[in-house]
């Protein structure tokens, strides 16, 4: 079962590589450009699990390890969630 | 005093704390892998610098779950001394044995630097060598040591004065301009409640003889010593 994990800075906290990838892109011209955060990724593939178990181990896994309470949020995305988009990959 | 130097993959300042402590203070020091969970032979525990297992995923993240870590709440809780610097300071704080986190500097540059520290709390081991007020001269090298922590969580740290250390001029004042990395209120370093776990991003190991530019450092090794006494015990704080 494949499972994607988005973590995020919470809000409020400052994201110091978000604002250079900003200043960046404006200096690149992209002048309409209100905010940038940068988050990370985490793809995880769960042996023998339906979605509903592996979104409660990899929810485990945040809490364990994947993510730091103190500065970040998760969410937590299934098959059922990234198909169609990303059918067949 | 038996110290134990910890090494995980990526670690860079083990051979530096085991030289002060077996060359400059002549005491007994052993190298303990990361992977070991014996710290019986301790009485403290030394978490270095450097960038354990890369540093992936946030520093000190993948080292603050490894064995030896996992080891250090017992060790502590019969009343071993743990100091950890720069990603040992990490570590603790991702391991949970200390409040809070360290995040990018908010400058986004890599500091290696000398800092100025004014003591806050002497009530440690580590600390009790020294005077509340007095400023030591110690380097930096990093760049994520910015110490975060929520409201309530700094509110405890400074009612129950657990601050041990913050960034200062020259002539002790804490003020922006001398905080490196945009640390919330300065902080260097912090302790927990029992005085017995000690996290600090400068580097005591690396202003510890003469001939490496300072040797405030060593007043903390010397703290440490000092707190021993005869039966092998501590000193009560």
């Amino acid at each position: 079962m494949k499972v994607r994990v988005l973590v995020r800075l919470k809000p409020g906290i400052m994201d110091v590589q978000g604002a250079a990838v900003k200043r960046a892109l404006a200096g690149l011209g992209f002048s309409e450009l209100k905010d940038l955060r940068v988050g990370k990724v985490i793809d995880v593939d769960v042996a023998d699990a339906t979605p509903q178990e592996a979104r409660t181990r990899v929810g485990e896994m945040c809490r364990q390890l994947l993510a730091n309470p103190i500065l970040e949020d998760y969410t937590i995305e299934t098959v059922d969630d990234l198909a169609p988009r990303e059918a067949g990959r | 005093m038996r110290f134990g130097v910890v090494v995980f993959p990526g670690t860079w300042s083990d051979c530096d704390f085991h030289y002060v402590i077996s060359e400059v203070l002549h005491q007994p020091v052993q190298y303990v892998w990361h992977r070991e969970r014996e710290l019986a032979p301790f009485d403290c525990v030394v978490l270095p610098g450097g960038f354990s297992y890369g540093d992936y995923l946030r520093a000190g993240a993948v080292a603050g779950r490894s064995p030896v870590v996992e080891a250090l709440g017992d060790f502590v809780a019969r009343g071993g001394l743990v100091l950890g610097s720069c990603n040992g300071f990490q570590i603790l704080c991702e391991a949970g044995l200390l409040p809070g986190v360290l995040t990018r500097n908010e400058c986004l540059q890599y500091r290696c630097q000398s800092t100025h520290l004014v003591v806050e709390n002497v009530e440690t081991p580590f600390t009790r060598g020294l005077r509340p007020g007095q400023i030591l001269t110690m380097p930096i090298s990093h760049g994520e040591g910015k110490y975060y922590a929520d409201p309530e969580t700094l509110a405890r740290l400074k009612q129950q004065n657990l601050v041990v250390f913050r960034y200062a001029a020259a002539d002790g004042s804490v003020t922006r301009a001398s905080n490196p990395n945009g640390s919330l209120d300065n902080i260097a370093g912090i302790v927990n409640p029992e005085g017995t776990v000690l996290g600090m991003m400068p580097h005591p190991e690396r202003a510890s003889e003469t001939a490496m530019g300072g040797t405030d450092g060593l007043l903390m090794f010397q703290s440490l010593l000092g707190s021993l006494v005869e039966d092998g015990s501590f000193l009560k704080r």
